[in-house]
């Protein structure tokens, strides 16, 4: 089968393009780092709605915060490494507090940033940003999806955080599969076993699938791109039908969608779940394959963690 | 005075092989940051070649000067300076950014002699000004220099730090500006423009000098007037070129974070180790 990569953030330049064209209340600001996630092609085009505020993040914040509570939805980008992490406190002060209509779309999440090493590798920026009220959390798996669910975000009002990641992905989502903010996808129907993914981790959960169907295993997968508010009705619902599941995300294990499908099944139907990610540690430099083998967040990790929650039972 | 005693012969040819670590090691990992590694050569020769008290035996020696390079994306420089200095084998350093080496995308204390990971930027001013701070507590006589990038002024915990220093008197503190002119995106006087970069830490009360970054006398010769500074940190605009040594890096913003391929690589090096 021919596998077709896409980078995420070709598509997030590419729709940021139809959205300027589409509401003049577009704006978008960069940290020094707009040549390399490509947002400077909308400062090619609309040069008076793009602003460069140099290497100073928690600035860009809050200057994003002005320009929303001036009408204007703006659309903050840099390296996720730096957002959240420089201006947490503008998040929480100056956006979602005043549940300002600010969509924060950081590229180069978790390990897969490669031989930058750990110091630009995030792996704690969705836990963090899920603990603050009001914030929606968007996780894409691919780059028709991120295309779809950045221009969802944008014609929703509130803050968003849109985390994307460095490497080109497998496509996943054609025209023919929607894709909408809110709610979990099944993207393959199963019945022994849940699996629970968002981001780079939602292919590898399909790869997991093949393996777990070559021994008898019929695994049902969910792309959970949206982490908050999470499909909490999706996941009760696999969670009632397989008994048991498996989350996969390219983050720190702790707090993230991992945390989230735990507080949600021990809420209200309790199954066991084993959870697949970054086990609370940093990463290091290296190519982004070798570091997704030695960090587990490989379709083999999740089949191995599926057949023994099964074998188990 | 001091001048006479200055090697400046060796400074060249530790220049001049640190220039060619940073090359080939760059090339070898097919990536990595070479122009802001190239600009700062000279200044990290003279720190560690003739300037600094440190002893690549004892990287733990609390008497040391120490050395925080807050533009961490320098690290080649970094690295092939500590390598030529002995803390670690210069066989080494083609395993830059590689997965299980010590030599991370940009620095941490895996490697002997660093002092600070710095690949945030904006973070290093700060963590040096607490080891100065320490220093005065413990009434130690070390010295702590600071390697910051123009671009990295961006940054406002910078000018958090500018405000600090000359509160506490730190006169063992001196910062280094890295005056390359160029940041990620381009021109730093496009992106952000920081001029008049001299007047701003005047303003800010530090002692401020301007020099040559490639002359080792001038480099040298501020880092002494900074040690005869009483109660004021000084800071050091180093006037530099990005991708200094390499023609086609020089000025080009393209090779801040870009690797070149390692046939040129070679080619430039045999040149390089000539002269
Ligand atoms: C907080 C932060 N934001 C963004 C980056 C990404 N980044 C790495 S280097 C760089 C430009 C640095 O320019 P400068 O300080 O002038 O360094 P030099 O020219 O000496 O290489 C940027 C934006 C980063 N490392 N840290
Ligand atoms: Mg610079």
């Amino acid at each position: 089968m021919l596998v077709q990569l896409a980078s995420m953030r070709d598509a997030y330049a590419e729709v940021l393009l139809e959205l300027g064209e589409e509401d003049p209340r577009v704006v978008v600001l960069g940290a020094d780092t707009s040549v390399s996630i490509k947002t400077s092609l909308f400062g090619d085009r609309y040069p008076e709605r793009f602003f460069n505020v140099g290497i100073a993040e928690a600035n860009m914040m809050g200057i994003a915060a002005g320009l929303a509570l001036a009408g204007k939805i703006p659309f903050v980008t840099t390296y996720a490494a730096f957002v959240p992490g420089k201006c947490l406190d503008q998040i929480r002060n100056a956006i979602a507090y005043p549940n300002l209509n600010v969509k924060i779309v950081s590229s180069h999440g978790g390990l897969t940033v490669g031989p930058d090493g750990a110091s630009h590798q995030t792996i704690e920026d969705v836990a963090a940003m899920r603990a603050i009220p009001r914030m929606h959390i968007i996780v894409p798996a691919d780059a028709p999806s991120t295309k779809s669910l950045v221009a969802q975000a944008c014609r929703t009002l509130g803050p968003f955080y849109i985390r994307l990641s460095r490497p080109s992905v497998p496509t996943i989502y054609s025209a023919s599969k929607d894709v909408e903010v809110g709610k979990a996808k099944i993207l393959k129907e199963g019945s022994d076993i849940g699996i629970i993914a968002c981001g780079i981790m939602v292919n590898e959960a399909m790869e997991a699938a093949e393996a777990l169907s070559k021994m008898g295993v019929s695994a049902e997968i969910v792309d959970s791109h949206t982490v908050k508010p999470l499909d909490s009705e999706t996941i009760i619902r696999v969670a009632k039908k397989t008994g048991a599941l498996v989350t996969a995300e390219e983050q720190n294990i702790i707090g993230g969608l991992g945390g989230a499908v735990v507080e949600t099944v021990t809420d209200s139907y309790p199954v066991p779940v084993s959870r697949i990610g970054v086990r609370d540690t940093f990463g290091e430099s290296g190519e982004h394959k070798e570091l997704m083998i030695k960090y587990g967040l490989t379709s083999k990790e999740i089949t191995r963690a599926a057949k023994h929650l099964v074998d188990s039972r | 005075m001091e001048e006479q005693s200055i090697p400046i012969g060796m400074l060249l040819q530790k220049a001049a092989k640190i220039r060619a670590h940073i090359l080939e090691m760059v090339a070898e990992a097919k990536s990595g940051h070479p122009g802001g590694s190239l600009s700062a050569v000279e200044i990290l020769v003279s720190l560690f070649f003739y300037k600094m008290r440190h002893d690549p035996k004892r990287p733990d020696w609390p008497d040391r000067d120490r050395f925080v390079l807050s533009k961490g994306h320098a690290a080649p420089v970094l690295f092939s300076t500590l390598a030529e200095a002995g803390y670690l084998p210069t066989s080494e350093l083609k395993t830059l950014r590689k997965i299980n080496s010590r030599l991370q995308g940009h620095p941490d204390h895996r490697v002997p002699g660093v002092e600070f990971p710095g690949g945030s930027l904006g973070i290093g001013l700060s963590a040096a000004i607490g080891m100065a701070l320490a220093g005065k507590v413990d009434k130690k006589d070390y010295r702590v220099y600071a390697l910051l990038g123009d671009g990295e002024l961006d940054e406002g915990e910078t000018w958090e730090a500018a405000m600090a220093a000359p509160k506490f008197k730190l006169d063992n503190l001196t910062a280094i500006v890295d005056r390359n002119g160029i940041q990620q995106d381009g021109l730093t006087e496009q992106i952000m423009p920081m001029e008049p970069v001299g007047y701003k830490w005047k303003a800010f009360n530090w002692h401020v000098l301007e020099v040559d970054g490639f002359d080792f006398r001038q480099v040298i010769d501020a880092l002494e007037k900074a040690e005869n500074m009483r109660n004021r940190p000084t800071v050091i605009i180093a006037h530099t070129v990005k991708g200094k040594g390499v023609s086609f890096m020089e000025w080009d913003p393209a090779y801040h974070g870009k690797a070149p391929d390692k046939d040129t690589v070679r080619k430039l090096v045999k040149t390089m180790l000539e002269e």
